[in-house]
């Protein structure tokens, strides 16, 4: 994984709620084995302009598809962020995007994980602190985010600090694998095995045996 | 110390927890399926990772396989949907080069994993079960911890047998009266949904409690289960009974003989203690509650079947009005005048034999409205297929004018052909309304199997009590 340290760009407001993983992308858009190619299809139901069910275009009216937010690698938005599938190709079609961190008031859970283990940094700030995010970056400017001091400031505003559980804070600023660091463990989940396999041993059966 | 049921699932599968609350959790069995495996199977490829315990995982494909009888005669190679033929075969050819058990799609027990793995066996109570796909929460009904969680962290389980974790908080639901006749275990969790929502269990695993979940089948607990990640919780658990006691028994991966003595003693601790504390309670009484069909965008805007479309005003004026322009309903507008275009009984939340027999009872004798584009009915497995097909459900529903198709998870998320088109209303037994969710600018509405057959005969919704 990418190291994180600290990142300026132009953000994104999309501060509606509950915008689920569906929204950003459709199933549709992941017919596929890999984790790339999978920009294209973000936010698909809304970036284009459609005849029936055929893309015929750019939708002029979507945020992302105006200036300066082509360029936009930080996004704004409300409260349940990623909400719904489990699908990790949504953070993929982010990252690839551009993305480098999200800003919202809280998220599903399980889009918070993915977007952890691809270094994706999913920031949790209040609603008024993101609207002010929000108002600064339209003035065509920055918001720069600093994960070693945890703050977020606006063009030119006081830094706003964030929290982050410290070991996720120290996997992405180190850039560390989270399979590495749990087979770190080798040896206790060996010996957990074991001695559970004596407990439950019904819990070992399966297909193969 | 009194615990939880969660508590004591937890305890009995922590590996270690460092001083911060971040803890491995081992992990019983995982399921996968081909569109949220192959990117971890090419991880550990990469990184030149085995599998830490190859019977610790069980494979089926469901999420894009078609369900076209026809189609599905020749198996991956009749496949015409290029990338789904890709990923069947993906999952085919990963599942051998790692010795993985896998129900392929010719195999009578393939079938959604949610309905497969209950169906198998391989969902035991006490157990912790992770799949590539929210809905895991299913086999919570089990009193089995169950986990959706994204493709790196099926790599993270098939590398390591554990996830890194925080513990969350305990909510009870509490539900007290019973459900009505004509009223189900869908209804129940619909309207638990819409007064939770969908925010409402986030950080939590629900345990869902009381005399409606104490009669409710195994099916019925599965289909509440099922949705409580459309609350946000991370899982949802029903404590261990002999109702769990009697649908495991003599399943194909279940234990048996002196080792089934062992597991029900264990089983039978699979409960919140009576003093166990919650950190947040809801209460629910389901006496008189009428049928339950969500009128909007996400699956916390509910309402009764002889309710209205409610008014944009409150803290969600915006929510419901963006919700109206996109379903083309005006607040105030009778649920019973939605005209329906196509119909969807389906799903890992409805296709199980249970749902069929409902659905089939409600069609029998009856005929689809001539108004109605399609009605499908898409069973969860190749075991739930056979089954009603030898009670003669299959045909009752034919003979009304629903499809009988071939197993698979179809038109819930629309990844393959079943979809709906532009416009389309669409009464669905799945989990999720969101936009495009089921094909792009559709409208779904999620409902019971009994509501969507009734829908289905009537052109519109209806309540479906006067059907059964």
């Amino acid at each position: 994984m990418n190291k994180f340290t600290s990142h300026s760009g132009i953000a994104t407001p999309m501060l509606g709620d509950n915008i689920d993983t569906d929204q950003i992308i459709p199933s549709r858009e992941m017919k596929r084995v890999s984790k790339v190619g999978l920009a294209d299809g973000l936010f698909s139901g809304q970036r284009y302009l459609y005849e029936g069910n055929q893309k015929i275009g750019a939708n002029p009216d979507f945020i992302l598809n105006q200036a300066p937010y082509e360029n936009t690698s930080i996004l704004l938005s409300g409260k349940n962020f990623g909400c719904g599938s489990s699908r990790e190709h949504a953070v993929w079609a982010l990252a690839e995007y551009g993305f480098k961190a999200i800003i919202a008031q809280s998220y599903g859970e399980i889009f918070f994980n993915n977007a952890l283990r691809n270094g994706l940094l999913p920031i949790v700030l209040g609603e008024a602190e993101i609207a002010q995010l929000a108002a600064s970056s339209s003035d065509l400017t920055t918001v720069t985010i600093n994960l070693r001091e945890l703050t977020v400031s606006g063009n030119g505003g006081s830094p706003i600090s964030f929290q982050l559980e410290t070991y996720y804070q120290e996997m992405l600023l180190n850039g560390w694998d989270f399979i590495d660091l749990a087979l770190q463990f080798t040896d206790q989940l060996d010996d957990f095995a074991k001695q559970d396999r004596k407990k439950r041993p019904w819990a070992y059966l399966s297909a193969t045996d | 110390m009194a615990q939880t049921l969660y508590d004591k699932i937890w305890q009995d599968h922590l590996v270690t927890e460092q001083e911060d609350g971040s803890a491995l959790l081992y992990i019983d069995q995982q399921l996968l399926h081909e569109v949220t495996s192959p990117q971890a199977f090419e991880g550990l490829r990469l990184a030149d990772r085995s599998v830490w315990r190859i019977a610790g995982n069980l494979a089926t494909p469901d999420h894009n396989v078609p369900t076209d009888p026809k189609e599905r005669e020749t198996g991956i190679a009749g496949i015409t949907d290029l990338i789904a033929r890709t990923q069947v075969s993906t999952l085919d050819d990963n599942c051998r080069a790692f010795n993985i058990e896998q129900y392929d799609i010719h195999d009578k027990r393939q079938g959604i994993v949610h309905v497969m793995g209950p169906e198998q066996g391989a969902t035991l109570p006490g157990m912790t079960i992770v799949c590539g796909d929210s809905h895991t929460s299913t086999h919570g009904a089990f009193a089995a911890l169950a986990q959706g969680i994204g493709t790196s962290e099926v790599e993270h389980v098939l590398a390591s047998q554990c996830l890194l974790q925080r513990k969350t908080k305990n909510l009870a639901v509490r539900i007290s009266g019973e459900l009505g006749h004509g009223v189900y275990a869908k209804d129940l969790v619909l309207k638990i949904i819409g007064e939770l929502g969908t925010a409402g269990a986030t950080g939590h695993t629900i345990e869902f409690m009381g005399e409606a979940i104490r009669n409710l089948s195994m099916e019925g607990r599965m289909t509440v289960c099922n949705m409580a990640i459309e609350a946000g919780a991370r899982a949802g658990l029903v404590a261990f009974d002999d109702v769990t006691a009697a649908y495991v028994k003599g399943r194909p991966l279940a234990p048996s003989g002196e080792l089934w003595d062992q597991a029900l003693a264990y089983w039978r601790t699979l409960h919140s203690d009576a003093d166990a504390v919650f950190d947040t309670q809801h209460s629910i009484d389901v006496t008189n509650m009428a049928p339950q069909v969500s009128w909007g965008t996400s699956p916390e805007m509910v309402v009764a079947i002889d309710g209205v479309v409610p008014e944009p005003v409150g803290a969600k004026e915006e929510g419901i009005r963006n919700a109206c322009t996109y379903m083309d309903l005006q607040p105030g507008q009778k649920m019973t005048s939605i005209e329906l275009d196509r119909i969807f009984i389906g799903s890992c939340t409805n296709a199980r034999i249970e749902d069929i027999r409902v659905a089939a009872q409600v069609a029998k004798g009856r005929k689809v409205a001539s108004s109605i584009t399609q009605a499908m009915v898409v069973p969860g497995s190749g075991l739930v297929k056979a089954q009603a097909e030898e009670e003669g459900l299959a045909q009752i529903l034919v003979d009304a004018g629903f499809e009988w198709r071939a197993p698979g998870c179809s038109m819930c998320l629309a990844m393959n052909a079943d979809k709906l088109q532009p416009g389309e209303h669409c009464a669905s037994t799945s989990n999720r309304n969101f936009e495009g969710r089921q094909g792009h600018n559709g409208r779904t509405h999620l409902v019971s199997p009994a509501t969507a057959a009734a829908a289905a005969i009537a052109g519109h919704f209806v309540d479906s009590r006067e059907f059964v």
